[in-house]
Parts: structure tokens; C-alpha cells; sequence
């Protein structure tokens, strides 16, 4: 796992197939990652993700966030992975953007679902950011700090939503 | 970030010892705690663990209050990196993200998505 990097999992009672539905058909990525998907799950498609503010400004398209994706791979039932958050018009590489990739593996009572995004510090890091940022990880505190810090910020604003 | 990279390599010194890890767990979990009380819990000796409080305290991570004769110690999360807190962030995102995915999936399965 590269070192700027956030591993997480989960095990669904739901078929591959079915997974593999919800995380590439864009009326499911509507429903659990952006409000708007534009995105197809074969490998080179261009896509993009919408988030539309909340309230009355959610009807005005001037106050969409909108962010670039291209999928890199797409192995029906297995691996589906994709880059995002490169500059609008920019070909995604390692240098500027994020790469996040779905694993899918089959399990006795449904399908244990692996996520794994890397180059998050390509994206919001400058260079010294990152240094500490890997030098943290190395160290194996990332992700203990991350839970230390949903703790804290559950603590202070009653339970997470 | 125009933050001394001196400082910050001490506090990642400071949390990379598994005892003080785990000082800063308990005082997270009880909010607050004594020498003593953090000692009892632990498998280290009151010095040792008026130590690591010492080295937590000097990169800010945490902070004593003295109310009569004891010292009660608190965590203080805002002394959590930027990075660090950036990169919890992420993960708590994908937690949310895959806890989605999991529901509409598991409703698909089942035959009985709701439709919006």
C-alpha cells in the first residue's frame, strides 16, 4: 500500500454482481458518493462527479462542485478503480490526483468490499505536508489518529450522523 | 504550511511510542486522568507514566491541570496534525461511503430497494 494512502473494508450480504452494480452504474453512485454521476464502468471512460449545495442554492448549477474522473480499470465483479480530483482538462497521472480501487472478493455470506485511495497527497498536500504526512504513516499513527479523531469529534457533537 | 518541521518531528516522536499511544486512548476515553489513575490501568509504573506525560505535554498533546494536590491530564485535539486530520477525513468519508454502499446494495439483494 503506498504510503499516503487510506485502506478501508467491509462486508456486504450481497452478491459481487450486486456490488459491482452499486459502485459503477451512476444512479447508484448518485445515492452514495455524489448527487450527480456521470461516469461509465469501463476502463478510459471520462466521467465526472457533481455535489450540489444544500438548500436553495442546490438549484443553481453555477454552485455545483464539479469533479473529473476517469476509471482506470474495470473488471466486472473484482476490481473497479478510478482517478479524480486532477485540474479540469489535465490527463490524471499519479502527480495529480487521487486513485481509488474497489476490490471485490466473494465470501461465504457476500462479498467483502476493500477500498484503498493513494496520491491523496497529490491533491491536498503541498510537499511538506506529505513528507509528514508519510513520515506519520510509517510510524502506523495515521490511522490511529483517525480514529482518535472521530472519537473526539463524536465525543464533542454527540453521535456521528 | 509554515509550521517548524523541529516541532512537528517531535510529535510524531511523541506518538510513535506505544505507551504513550495508549496513555492518550485512556485519556480519551475517560477525558481526563491522573498519574495514578493512568498507572493503574496500564502495565507501567506511575514514573513511567509521569514521563511519557511529560513528553505528550511538551508537544502540546496534552495538557495538566492541577486541582489540589493532583494533576488531572487531558488530551488536546486541536494539537492534531493538519495532515493527520486531513487523512482521518478521507477515511471517515469511505466509512460513510462503504456503510451507503452496503445498505443500497444488501436492499438490492434483497428485492426491496426503494426507489427516490
Amino acid at each position: 500500500m503506498a504510503a499516503d494512502s487510506v485502506e478501508r473494508e467491509i462486508l456486504i450480504a450481497a452478491s459481487p454482481e450486486v456490488v459491482w452494480g452499486v459502485i459503477t452504474e451512476p444512479h447508484h453512485i448518485s445515492r452514495w458518493f455524489s448527487d450527480e454521476a456521470d461516469v461509465e464502468g469501463r476502463a478510459g471512460a471520462d466521467g465526472s462527479l457533481t455535489w450540489k449545495p444544500a438548500g436553495r442554492g442546490g438549484r443553481d448549477k453555477d454552485f455545483d462542485a464539479v469533479v473529473p474522473i476517469r476509471v482506470v480499470e474495470a473488471e466486472p465483479f473484482h476490481r473497479f478503480s478510478f482517478r479524480w480530483n486532477f485540474p479540469e482538462g489535465a490527463h490524471p497521472d499519479e502527480g495529480n490526483s487521487a486513485l481509488v480501487e474497489f476490490s471485490l472478493a466473494e465470501v461465504a455470506d457476500g462479498t467483502r468490499l476493500r477500498v484503498v485511495e493513494s496520491g491523496i497527497g497529490a491533491v491536498t498536500r503541498d510537499e511538506q505536508d506529505r513528507a509528514r504526512y508519510v513520515e506519520s504513516h510509517e510510524q502506523g499513527w495515521a490511522r490511529h489518529l483517525g480514529e482518535m479523531l472521530d472519537y473526539v469529534a463524536s465525543s464533542a457533537r454527540g453521535p456521528a450522523a | 504550511m509554515a509550521t517548524a518541521t523541529a516541532q512537528d518531528d517531535a510529535l510524531w516522536a511523541a506518538v510513535a511510542d506505544p505507551t504513550r499511544r495508549r496513555v492518550l486512548d485512556v485519556l480519551l476515553e475517560h477525558g481526563e486522568a491522573t498519574t495514578t489513575t493512568l498507572a493503574a490501568g496500564l502495565p507501567v509504573t506511575r514514573q513511567a507514566v509521569a514521563k511519557h506525560l511529560a513528553v505528550l505535554d511538551r508537544v502540546g498533546l496534552v495538557a495538566g491541570e492541577r486541582r489540589g494536590r493532583e494533576v488531572r491530564y487531558a488530551v488536546r485535539p486541536e494539537r492534531l496534525d493538519d495532515a493527520a486530520e486531513a487523512m482521518a477525513q478521507v477515511a471517515a468519508q469511505w466509512d460513510r461511503r462503504l456503510a451507503r454502499i452496503k445498505r443500497l446494495a444488501e436492499s438490492v439483494q434483497a428485492g426491496t430497494e426503494i426507489h427516490q
